[in-house]
């Protein structure tokens, strides 16, 4: 009787072999998981194996969410039955007796401790680190990289039809029919297309130089909080603006220039002279990009000992480029613990930043800070507290 | 599903009317062991989403694909009830679980526990359960997967804290103290009555606002979706949907034992009386047996649970030699686990099973503890006491709107984890959308007051 073949259904046709409940929320589970990785930015900015692998996608650990219920607290005491061959006092291991299992349904416990790796890709990371963020004193430059875009301008009574412009044809026939009433709805002289010019267009002309100080007293863990560094602002770089040139420069005593791979693997000892990486900087800007149709940014990176011999060189190089630059940047990869005194460098920029040029300062302790970093040169907001508005620099007639 | 299976389903039933079972039409039906996995986690074959069941269900996945564990079956009570069978069982798995749903749907429709909370309205909990999960899916489209999921991390949190004991309708309490009892008889009285009628009715009308709650009140979704102050009419929806969900999951919860047992009972007699089963597949389905009611897992001397099925197909095998299967259906309409362990669970039986009882202190080894059975049947009890959760009640609704929940430490042994509550109470806050205390005590069983976490809110 309960079972007659009437209730019978057949086989394939269940909704289920189309549709899992518990993948959909699986996914959403992921979703909520990766809104909040995204609060711990600066943790996954800092895993360096991104700019040694080339890697497009950063694996992160991370625990599955808990769903909270009310707990008893733990007591350290765990207490149950078992069953099997055994006697009072025997001891049955160290381990944690797995309690209650085998509850289905509204008694169901929640597993904490599970973890599982996300990957995320570079371009998220990257979406959310430059949410917002903008190369400073940005100027429209006219250059010779300008560039020519199509726009639309103006109709025309030939055209291809799918540039066909339905309301402006209807606008002629509505035209012709209110002096001619006798003629017909629609004729091919009602028809207007819309037509493309190119434009000429005043680019944002920039190029961005990254001076990294490799010398002898940049540990290995510094040079690496440096790279991330630049390997987190050239990829925003890189996605905000089409025309952008990068120059990567490195120095210890002397200053090179490298091409982007090898500048994340470059590794030097020996002194530290920045006047040297400074007059490098000089010397390829003046050559390559001329300041006054080019924006200019300086970056550099160093544990701020230099030569003290160098102090005078240092600045009056840094003074040069500050003066043609939009911007000089100055990352100080410091120890763990904070320094007692400026280091000559960051007194450095400090002048700069006096005399009225635009300039900045942020001290990097630890992997944590690089995000911050990136944060503090580009966001908007700390821009204007820079006082580095457009008409502080030097201006150079556009 | 085979035909050779479907052969034998009014046979099985047939042998098992002539035994005495009583049951409710069973729907079977053949499913695919990820949909058997979703059951499952779900606890009914279409419920409303949430993320919690997301998480749990790639664990059971992964445990599957492990091959810790494996499903035959899910039954659900009802009428008709629904039976979903794993379509990787073989015909000898099948008729097995035939046997075995039978024996399920012979304990839903009589047990009274389950009886109870069916007349509450879940007869059709399938159908319920589906039509809530449609409910839920439009309040996503009108009002967004965030508000929704804000209810539902509430609601469900708050899952084990209903009260069986009350109807599944309730009604509000009384908003105005019962006027006292007037003497009408004593002489004063009629006399002030005669007096001046005006000043007696007033006297007498002069109604007083009942406290809210009148007592401690432990149906916790109910309580929040009739009283919160500013709730939306389809969040208190989503919380009543819960709790009937949670009215069918109680008897399920709180006779696992017995109910496991006594399918597994069933199964073993039925298939040993039936004489139409062929040999190969009789000998297959015996082994199953063995496997679903084994007391230790393959290769071990010793576990540090009890596996269910077991400990109820022993019971019920002693109750029926010892006292015959009239006793034993009565038994069964009557118990629940709580009575049933402790009437039935003996110590010659808990010595014949080599039940112990274990205890571990602070990072200790486990030891084997002696103790007497009084002991034994606790210690199994234990974590099934209240829904397996600590015992909260609303103790208070201040004028302000403030919620004050109380946590019964005393009985419960210990106060609550205080992280985990915070964020529950933040859950809660959200909904009840004035502030949530909750009364319990710290480590040193001081009064600890928490509060929802304001972090997480942020």
């Amino acid at each position: 009787m309960s079972t007659d073949s009437g209730t019978e259904r057949p086989p394939v046709n269940g909704w289920y072999e189309l549709f899992s409940r518990g993948s959909r929320d699986w996914l959403r589970h992921s979703d909520k998981i990766r809104e909040a990785v995204r609060e711990h930015l600066p943790q996954i900015v800092a895993g360096s194996d991104i700019i040694n692998h080339g890697a497009r996608t950063v694996r992160v650990p991370v625990r599955m969410l808990e769903h909270y219920r009310f707990r008893l607290r733990e007591s350290g005491e765990v207490q149950g039955v078992g069953q099997g061959k055994a006697k009072p006092g025997d001891v049955l291991g160290q381990g944690t007796p797995q309690s209650g299992q085998g509850q289905k349904g509204a008694g169901g416990k929640e597993r904490g401790g599970t973890e599982l790796l996300l990957e995320f890709k570079v371009d998220d990371i990257i979406d959310w680190l430059w949410e917002d963020l903008k190369l400073p004193n940005l100027q429209p430059r006219v250059g010779p990289s300008e560039e020519s875009e199509w726009k639309r301008e103006g109709w025309d009574r030939r055209g291809a039809r799918s540039r066909l412009d339905r309301r402006r044809s209807f606008k002629e026939s509505v035209k012709r029919r209110a002096s001619d009433s006798s003629s017909p709805s629609f004729t091919d002289e009602d028809l207007r297309f819309r037509q493309l010019t190119r434009r000429r267009q005043p680019t944002m002309r920039a190029a961005v130089f990254f001076l990294l100080d490799v010398s002898g007293s940049m540990t290995e863990r510094d040079r690496q909080l440096a790279k991330t560094f630049f390997f987190w602002v050239a990829a925003g770089l890189r996605r905000e603006y089409r025309s952008l040139d990068i120059v990567f420069v490195a120095h210890t005593t002397d200053a090179w220039e490298f091409n982007e791979a090898d500048f994340f693997k470059v590794t030097g000892t020996g002194g530290t002279v920045a006047s040297a990486g400074f007059a490098k900087v000089s010397e390829l800007m003046q050559s390559r990009f001329n300041p006054a149709s080019c924006n200019v940014y300086l970056f550099y990176a160093s544990d701020g000992d230099n030569a003290p011999d160098d102090r005078i060189p240092a600045r009056d190089e840094l003074e040069g480029i500050a003066k043609a630059a939009r911007y000089a940047g100055y990352v100080e990869i410091s120890a763990d613990t904070p320094r007692s005194t400026l280091s000559d460098t960051f007194a450095l920029f400090q002048e700069i930043a006096a005399a009225g040029l635009p300039s900045g300062r942020f001290s990097i302790a630890g992997p944590d800070d690089v995000a911050a970093a990136v944060r503090h040169f580009f966001a908007a907001e700390s821009q204007a507290a820079h006082g580095a508005a457009p008409g502080s620099g030097p201006e150079a007639a556009p | 599903m085979t035909r050779e299976w479907r052969d034998h389903v009014p046979r099985i039933e047939e042998l098992a009317r002539k035994l005495g079972l009583q049951w409710s039409p069973v729907i079977f039906e053949a499913v695919p062991d990820s949909f058997m996995t979703e059951i499952a986690v779900y606890g009914l074959p279409v419920r409303m989403p949430h993320w919690s069941f997301g998480a749990r269900y790639i664990y059971q996945l992964v445990q599957r694909h492990m091959g810790y564990s494996r499903l035959f079956e899910v039954v659900f009570p009802g009428n008709p009830g629904h039976a979903y069978l794993a379509s990787s069982n073989g015909l000898a798995d099948n008729i097995l679980v035939t046997a075995h749903v039978l024996g399920h749907a012979d304990f839903s429709n009589n047990n009274l526990l389950f009886r109870r909370c069916q007349d509450q309205g879940s007869e059709h909990i399938v159908e319920h359960a589906a039509s809530h999960a449609r409910q839920i899916e439009r309040d996503i489209e009108s009002h967004g997967l965030n508000a929704v999921e804000q209810v539902l991390d509430a609601a469900l949190s708050l899952e084990q804290y209903i009260d069986v004991d009350q109807v599944l309708r309730r009604e509000r309490y009384p908003e105005y103290l019962p006027a006292a009892a007037q003497p009408a008889d004593d002489a004063f009285r009629a006399r002030f009555a005669a007096l001046d009628a005006g000043v007696a009715a007033a006297a007498q009308s002069r109604k007083i606002r009942a406290p809210l709650p009148p007592h401690p009140e432990r149906d916790l979704l109910w309580f929040i979706a009739t009283y919160a102050p500013e709730m939306e009419s389809w969040e208190r929806d989503i919380f009543l949907a819960v709790r009937e969900e949670s009215f069918y999951f109680y008897p399920v919860y709180a006779t696992q034992i017995m109910n496991e047992g006594w399918a597994s009972y069933w199964h073993a007699r039925l298939l040993r009386e039936a004489d139409f089963i062929p040999q190969a597949a009789y000998l297959d389905a015996i082994k199953c047996h063995s496997d679903v009611v084994r007391p230790v897992a393959a290769g071990e001397q010793v576990a540090l649970t009890v596996n269910p099925y077991h400990l109820g197909f022993t019971l019920w095998e002693a109750i029926v030699k010892k006292s015959g299967i009239d006793a034993a259906r009565r038994i069964m309409r009557e118990d629940d686990d709580f009575s049933f362990l402790r009437n039935h669970l003996t110590r010659d039986i808990a010595a014949d099973m080599e039940l112990f009882r274990y205890q571990r202190q602070q990072n200790g080894p486990i030891k084997v503890v002696a103790g007497d059975i009084e002991a034994l049947r606790e210690s199994l009890l234990m974590e099934k006491y209240n829904f397996g959760a600590p015992r909260i009640a609303v103790a208070e609704v201040r004028n302000d709107g403030t919620l004050i929940l109380q946590h019964d430490s005393k009985l419960d042994g210990r106060g609550l984890d205080p992280e985990r509550t915070r964020k529950v109470l933040e859950y809660v806050k959200r909904v009840w959308r004035r502030p949530v205390l909750l009364n319990t005590v710290d480590a040193a069983s001081q009064p600890m007051e928490l509060a929802a976490d304001s972090v997480a809110a942020a």
